[in-house]
């Protein structure tokens, strides 16, 4: 069946083993990634949002194949990518690339940001000699609003604002279609995350590249996104576009999450949901809806046994709720 | 008498380039009870700011000019011996990594109890760390006590901090990000705790944070760092709905607020200055909106323009 979109999950699972014992053998799975479906379109830029543990970082991953499935299938331009050998897989890969989180781990520390940019083109053959080469390097690291005359620097010379402009450089080398961008400005200082933002921003719409946006905070995700998905161990619980979920969530723990972020208004009085108790371990999630423990609506019957199904309660708005007509 | 006054206090670091004064000029006070927020990026100087106050700096820091006065005594003047009865029995730090500040190898009850040991000998029994621990909101505290750190969540493990920081019953608590390592949820949790034990318990707090948002939360008052200078120093509300500083107001403007449109964000160009390279005069001069020629050279001082409300720079009105 041919589609419009750029990217398809389907029913996608990512389980990894907990081994205990002699002969370890797996006897518990951590189900990091449990039977999520969504797609990304063409210049669309879609937020995933989730504390930590809900495996928003493992589903990025599993996306552009740095982990792999254990079950269901990714759909890239209709292609099956989650069945793919290494080898089959390797010339698709310049279609999809990823931005980390810590622009201080993510680079090489021995190499010249020409050559750590210039690596992907030699990998893909994207540039038929040195000059050409060179050229490409300094045209990306302008496209960043970085210096090309620094190309010859190491990354221990650039601030944490700069390595990410000089990650973005990098995954912008194959020209892909799609970046997943793994909470790429949570480490950056207040004052610099905003030009990073806009930087993202302005690439999407000059260069047509759709985002899988991970990140913990939901105004940097709203303000990006043109829908979001909501993870709650392993499983996609709201999903709609971005307004709508942030101004009207569904879900109890959306509603949970956009009341718990504090907000620098001293007009704004908004009555605060403090959830009681932690994330539950992945390995053991709770029966029935995987919220219920935690959940303010829980009835404590049909929440503890049935699980509930992602379903739509508005047109393009989904959420896995029993009660999310109430919310 | 405030519980707490830093008096136009610098301090440097001997580097093997000479010293290098991250902290300057800084001065703030802070009553019984009050909260004051400091806020600033990485670099502004904030943490050390706070952990002056406790002389908790390594040997490499020089208090260069200034006082830190506690209940009216100059910390930086002590004895080693009337220094220890002000950590903990006056003052009282949570930091932001509770996983690095704990003892791994140690069962929580028994670091709880450390510390009461050297305080409140008096009371240093199990009963008093369960109590504790339930003071702090710990889901079953008798059998957390017997656990180790790495059993525990982040949010728990905070909670712990939390228990330990107070049990030698501090009339100041300095938080340093002390929620910037946890999800928000949990966060939300212990922002609410800190609120709460504060009103039951009367003490002050020193939070440090770069969340404006826990600004307009938490805070009474709130002085912003920037460049190891305080820029603005204010009630918490005057200054969230109208910030005199450039820095402050370009800091407000350039976070993206829940549910607010999708304007495109105003980014504050250039990187933060890192210290031994802070520009001459204005320190924000590079970066600032509204700059005149003049402030590339002139340092502007921290000057009262209404009443508790400073602000360190000569064209803010």
């Amino acid at each position: 069946m041919p589609s419009e979109a750029l990217l398809r999950v389907e029913n996608l699972k990512v389980h990894f083993p907990v081994r205990h014992g002699l002969f370890r053998r797996a006897r518990e799975w951590v189900k990091a990634v449990d039977d999520v479906s969504f797609s990304i379109d063409r210049n669309e830029t879609v937020g995933l949002v989730g504390e930590s543990g809900c495996g928003k970082t493992t589903l990025g991953r599993a996306v552009v194949r740095l982990a792999d499935p254990t079950g269901g299938k990714v759909f890239f331009e209709d292609q099956e990518i989650s069945n793919l050998p290494a080898a089959k897989l390797r010339p698709l890969r310049r279609n999809f690339q990823i931005i980390f989180q810590d622009p201080y781990g993510s680079l090489d520390p021995r190499m010249t940001i020409e050559d750590t940019i210039g690596e992907a083109l030699d990998i893909h053959r994207l540039a038929e000699s040195k000059t050409a080469r060179r050229g490409r390097v300094a045209e990306l690291l302008v496209s960043v609003g970085l210096d090309p005359s620094h190309a010859q620097r190491y990354p221990h010379e650039f601030s944490g604002g700069q390595r990410q402009r000089i990650g973005i450089a990098r995954a912008l080398a194959v020209k892909p279609k799609l970046i997943v961008c793994d909470e790429p400005v949570s480490s950056l200082d207040v004052s610099v995350q905003a030009q990073i933002v806009n930087l993202l921003q302005d690439l999407r719409d000059s260069q047509g590249i759709a985002y899988l946006f991970i990140a913990h905070d939901l105004a940097v995700v709203e303000h990006l996104s043109h829908r979001i998905l909501v993870m709650y161990l392993g499983k996609i619980v709201e999903q709609g576009e971005a307004t709508i979920v942030i101004r009207n969530p569904k879900h109890p723990y959306t509603q949970a999450l956009i009341s718990a972020v504090p907000v620098a208004d001293p007009e704004s009085k908004r009555a605060r949901i403090i959830l009681s108790g932690d994330v539950p371990s992945p390995i053991r999630p709770p029966s029935g809806c995987p919220f219920h423990p935690r959940c303010p609506l829980s009835d404590g019957k049909r929440c503890r046994n049935e699980v509930p199904l992602l379903r739509e309660i508005t047109p393009g708005h989904f959420a896995a709720c029993h009660y999310a007509e109430k919310g | 008498m405030p519980l707490l006054e830093i008096k136009n206090l610098a301090i440097e670091f001997v580097t093997d380039h000479g010293a290098v004064r991250v902290v300057d000029d800084v001065s703030l006070s802070i009553e019984p009870g009050r909260t004051l927020c400091l806020v600033g990026e990485s670099g502004s100087g904030k943490s050390v700011a706070a952990l002056s106050i406790g002389r908790l700096l390594p040997g490499s820091a020089r208090y260069a000019v200034g006082q830190v006065l506690l209940n009216g005594g100059d910390a930086l003047r002590m004895s080693p011996a009337e220094l220890q009865t002000i950590r903990g029995g006056l003052v009282s730090y949570v930091f932001q990594e509770p996983a690095a500040s704990l003892n791994p190898v140690m069962r929580v009850g028994t670091q709880i109890k450390e510390a009461l040991r050297l305080h409140q000998p008096e009371v240093a029994t199990d009963e008093e760390v369960v109590r504790l621990l339930k003071l702090v909101g710990m889901p079953e505290p008798e059998l957390r006590a017997r656990e180790y750190p790495f059993q525990m969540s982040g949010g728990m493990q905070q909670r712990a901090m939390i228990a330990m920081a107070l049990a030698p019953q501090p009339k100041l608590l300095v938080a340093d990000e002390p929620t910037t390592a946890l999800d928000v949820t949990i966060q939300a949790q212990i922002l609410d705790l800190l609120r709460e034990l504060q009103q039951s318990l009367g003490m002050a707090i020193l939070l440090i944070t770069h969340n404006l948002g826990i600004v307009s939360d938490m805070a009474d008052e709130v002085a912003v760092m920037y460049a190891g200078q305080i820029v603005e120093l204010s009630e918490a509300e005057p200054m969230l709905r109208g910030p005199l500083h450039p820095y402050t107001r370009a800091l407000l403007d350039s976070v993206p607020k829940l549910a607010a449109g999708k304007a495109r964000l105003a980014a504050i160009p250039g990187t933060v200055p890192q210290p031994g390279h802070f520009p001459p005069g204005c320190r924000f001069y590079d970066r600032c909106p509204t700059r005149r020629p003049e402030c590339a050279t002139i340092a502007p001082e921290l000057r009262q323009i209404a009443p508790r409300r400073w602000v360190r720079c000569d064209y803010a009105v």
